[in-house]
């Protein structure tokens, strides 16, 4: 089957998933990131590359950083940027998400960036726009968050160059995080080694394993001589549940202290996508430790938007 | 025609840009043949001289039909182009629109006091008014004719000419 991200010449056209994606697609974007960084640096902010385009962000489920980000890239590219919280305006009025899109196509869109609480709805929406519009998922339901998984691996490429010979461990709520899941699809196509996950049994996939990654229950066995640890925010509306017995409990167990850090290799980094549940998922030494790239992470991703936004826009 | 030889041209070009060197003077080569020369030209003019790459993919006027160059490499100028007087450097001279994008972006990093543009061959043939003000050799090309700059292994320069089909 035809992927549906990419043009019958196999350049991108949407970006809805890093599944499926060729390592020759990744390692594009993150070369042009790697151009765009600089451009942030400099008197003038901005290049004229999406001058008279119209990006519409259309986000459905909340988000700060992901929106803002996604705002500044576009802006940074000099495209008209418009950013639709949904969930306030007319969706509460009975609108289809598709009247939506038509609706904006009707005022010359020419980029939807969408995060929708449904997964698939980036995909819909790909389907259905007029062939000169390219889609962007900014997350979708537990299913993908692409350009936070690219911008994870450029942060990794920025510190630890050499992809193919390292140990990275994806920690916490694997279950519910989209963002797990397009890390993990973003490491192996990019030929990283070795890839574990840690975390308790009821907060991973059934199949995880299939993934093509390492399953560890035990922080202090995960941990072991890893080049980088990611966090994952454990998403507070699970306790409710069943799923965990308390966020103390949580923290003792699984939550990244200076002690279970100094388990990983002495030069590792850590890795959190946002927000921080700071005493939950990952103790404030480590956030805000000489080994944190957390901060770092959010000023690539404006240069991994921006070359995504980009390449879209070429093709 | 016969190609001419890209090393005398290169000695040619360095004895033309000595002169306009000031004190102020930062040269920029553009990416990836301007780049070469620049490189070569950096130890004959001095050390010292401040210098940069533009890769200028970001700023071309053709995005929208061809879309962004597959091998985008980063622009670096690690200098304040502040009343600075560039010497921009390409290897090869033809429409003027790879000039006025480098120009452009530029003016993005400061407000130079003058930019001099000096390449190796002017093969004719601009759309826009600009040209250099320095070149080691002047032609005139067919539209259907490349002239490209190559780099031997070893640093040494050569041209090929090929017809585009």
């Amino acid at each position: 089957m035809q992927n549906p991200q990419l043009t019958n010449d196999g350049e991108l056209k949407h970006l809805l998933s890093i599944e499926g994606l060729p390592k020759r697609i990744l390692n594009q974007i993150l070369d042009t990131a790697e151009s765009f960084v600089g451009v942030a640096e400099r008197e003038v902010k901005k290049v004229p590359l999406l001058r008279g385009k119209t990006v519409c962000n259309l986000f459905f489920e909340n988000s700060t950083r992901t929106r803002t980000t996604f705002e500044i890239a576009a802006k940074r590219l000099s495209a008209d940027v418009i950013t639709l919280n949904v969930s306030t305006s007319s969706q509460s009025k009975g609108e289809t998400i598709l009247d939506t899109i038509d609706n904006l196509t009707a005022m010359h869109a020419d980029m939807f960036v969408v995060r929708h609480a449904q997964s698939g709805a980036a995909h819909m929406i790909a389907k259905h726009v007029a062939p000169h519009i390219s889609v962007i998922n900014a997350g979708d339901g537990r299913h993908a968050h692409p350009t936070q998984g690219l911008l994870d691996v450029f942060t990794i490429r920025k510190y630890k160059p050499e992809m193919h010979n390292l140990r990275v461990a994806i920690v916490g709520d694997v279950l519910h995080s989209r963002v797990a899941r397009s890390e993990i699809h973003a490491l192996t196509t990019l030929g990283v080694p070795e890839v574990r996950v840690i975390a308790p049994k009821t907060l991973l996939p059934q199949d995880v394993e299939k993934l093509g990654v390492h399953v560890f229950h035990d922080m202090k066995e995960g941990l072991k001589d890893v080049d980088v640890v990611m966090m994952l925010r454990l998403q507070n509306e699970r306790m409710a549940g069943a799923m965990l017995p308390s966020s103390q409990e949580y923290f003792k167990t699984y939550g990244l202290t200076p002690e279970k850090l100094a388990l990983a290799k002495p030069d590792a980094i850590v890795m959190h996508p946002g927000p921080m549940n700071r005493g939950v998922e990952i103790d404030s030494a480590v956030a805000d430790g000489s080994q944190s790239v957390i901060l770092p992470q959010v000023t690539y991703g404006i240069a991994v938007r921006m070359a995504v936004m980009s390449i879209l826009a070429g093709n | 025609m016969n190609l001419p030889n890209a090393e005398t041209l290169f000695e040619t070009l360095t004895e033309r840009i000595k002169p306009v060197i000031k004190s102020n003077t930062a040269i920029v080569g553009i990416h990836s043949g301007g780049a070469w020369l620049a490189e070569r030209l950096l130890p004959i003019l001095g050390k010292d001289l401040k210098h940069g790459i533009l890769d200028v993919s970001f700023y071309r006027d053709d995005f929208n039909e061809r879309g962004l160059h597959s091998e985008t490499k980063p622009s670096q100028i690690p200098f304040d182009v502040q009343d600075k007087h560039i010497l921009l450097i390409d290897d090869v001279f033809y429409t003027g629109r790879t000039i006025r994008a480098a120009m452009n972006e530029l003016f993005d990093y400061g407000r130079p006091a003058s930019i001099t543009l000096a390449v190796l061959v002017n093969r004719g043939g601009r759309e826009l008014p600009i040209a250099p003000q320095i070149s080691a050799f002047d032609t005139e090309l067919a539209d259907s004719q490349n002239l490209q700059l190559l780099r031997h292994e070893n640093g040494t320069f050569y041209f090929t000419l090929e017809e585009n089909t």
